[in-house]
């Protein structure tokens, strides 16, 4: 059977892991190899690497670091962060990323994730998106196909260049998006509630759910997870396949084999091996 | 022992080349069909579309070489794509593949989450000494759309089920494919690797 994956997300600036809370304050929390080897040793099932200045500010996420956590570890992981384009996707991959997240650049150019698709194959284009209950209209987003705009229904809007606070509106609504990127070719959807993450409160389960009920991709909850019982309700009623999580891992308040023992113990199917 | 790991453009060379070089084997990555003749093991890894590799593979000269490769005997391990492309089609963009092995590809079916994308069983439907240091409840990753439907069941080494029950390992003489990923399913995954080609070494085969 399938197993829930359980996925650490490191945060990465100058080479560096760090986690903020609500992408502020960041706090220095090591050095990514040596927590990517951790993490594999713990039992981690992938790992996501981040660049979170990259996005706001058209930095390049390093190679180096790519390549050295490549060479440090057998499980997959993915990169994000400043992928802008079909040479930079191939510069990640070339350095052994296993997938690509792609989220500012896909809002505003789409036709990058069917060319990288085309090209590399779904498999390893991951939608990142980072979404934010709607409280009212906004009035300074792009100006996007009606396909996928807010409307008086939508509950969350995307956001884009979150590097720091809010970021920027779209005008775009997070269900329609996901849908319109999968039919473009992604393989994953990696969704981030701006409004949990770093509350430690918990996922937003109600966006998770919407969206991994209308797409035919899997979907990794992001944003919000204080403790086990918040991956246990993102794989219940969130229906996700997939949970990031970050400090909850990082500060060791969690060991992975606590919380997959946990999940297996409340009939969650995880790789664990003491089941 | 020297092993060619086959670069078409596209796919994680690197992972793998790692993988068989912390097993103690010496690996060239090569585009080169006459690189092939030298080599004592090849290792085909895949990802991305079947009909965009198979254009790669042509256009340089591969799928004949590869075919070649094979009958001569010596171990050949295809991962992923790698599998799917030993078959004679796929149903992905309608393709027609090497034909090393007799059957197509087909997609999951619409009521799972497609890509089948992360770690689940294989229950070996018989013993293949690749796989001896294998406990049986050990994963592997898993990340493809497509799976093969073999022609002849009896290269069916290896069985996983995600809505459909799919041939996840296959194997035959010289020859073993695995749907998964082993260069990805940690330490104990990357034995299979050196348990195969020094398996065909000793003659295991």
């Amino acid at each position: 059977m399938l197993s829930k994956r359980i996925i650490p997300c490191l945060d990465v600036k100058d080479g560096r892991v760090v986690k903020g809370i609500k992408f502020k304050d960041h706090r220095d929390v090591g050095d990514p190899v040596e927590l990517a080897k951790y993490y594999d040793l713990e039992g981690a099932d992938e790992l996501v690497f981040y660049d979170i200045t990259a996005s706001s500010d058209n930095r390049n996420i390093m190679y180096e670091v790519v390549s050295q956590v490549a060479e440090a570890i057998y499980i997959p992981f993915t990169v994000g962060g400043g992928i802008r384009s079909v040479e930079d996707i191939r510069l990640m991959l070339n350095a052994g990323a296993d997938k690509v997240s792609i989220n500012t650049a896909a809002v505003e150019n789409p036709q990058l994730i069917k060319d990288a698709a085309k090209l590399f194959g779904s498999q390893c284009i991951v939608l990142g998106m980072d979404a934010k209950a709607i409280s009212e209209t906004p009035d300074d987003g792009l100006n996007v196909r009606d396909a996928i705009s807010i409307n008086p229904s939508s509950q969350w809007e995307v956001r884009i260049r979150t590097g720091s606070g809010d970021g920027d509106s779209t005008n775009i609504d997070a269900v329609k998006w996901a849908r319109y990127a999968v039919e473009l070719g992604v393989g994953e959807i990696v969704l981030n509630s701006m409004d949990m993450d770093g509350t430690r409160q918990g996922y937003d389960l109600d966006l998770n759910k919407a969206i991994s009920e209308r797409v035919s991709v899997p979907v990794v909850a992001s944003g919000g997870a204080g403790g086990n019982e918040h991956f246990l309700e993102a794989f219940g009623s969130g229906k996700v396949d997939a949970v990031l999580a970050a400090s909850i891992f990082h500060y060791g308040d969690n060991k992975i084999q606590e919380t997959k023992k946990y999940l297996f113990d409340n009939g969650i199917s995880v790789r664990y091996e003491g089941k | 022992m020297r092993i060619a790991v086959v670069d078409f453009g596209a796919g994680n060379l690197r992972s793998v080349a790692k993988a068989l070089d912390r097993v103690g084997f010496q690996v060239s990555i090569t585009s080169d069909p006459n690189d092939f003749s030298t080599s004592e093991g090849v290792v085909f890894p895949g990802q991305g579309i079947a009909g965009h590799a198979m254009e790669n593979l042509k256009s340089r000269g591969l799928d004949v070489a590869l075919k070649d490769y094979v009958m001569s005997g010596r171990p050949f391990f295809g991962v992923c794509l790698g599998l799917q492309l030993m078959f004679e089609k796929s149903d992905e963009e309608n393709t027609e593949c090497l034909g090393i092995l007799g059957g197509g590809n087909s997609k999951f079916n619409n009521t799972m989450k497609v890509p089948h994308m992360g770690w689940n069983n294989v229950r070996m439907v018989k013993p293949h000494y690749a796989f001896e240091d294998i406990p049986d409840e050990f994963q592997f990753y898993f990340v493809h759309s497509y799976y093969a439907v073999p022609a002849d069941g009896s290269v069916v080494v290896g069985e996983t089920i995600y809505s459909d029950r799919f041939p996840s390992v296959v194997a035959d003489n010289n020859l073993l494919a695995t749907q998964f990923h082993p260069e990805k399913s940690t330490e104990l995954g990357i034995s299979i690797y050196k348990n195969f080609f020094l398996g065909v070494k000793e003659g295991r085969n």
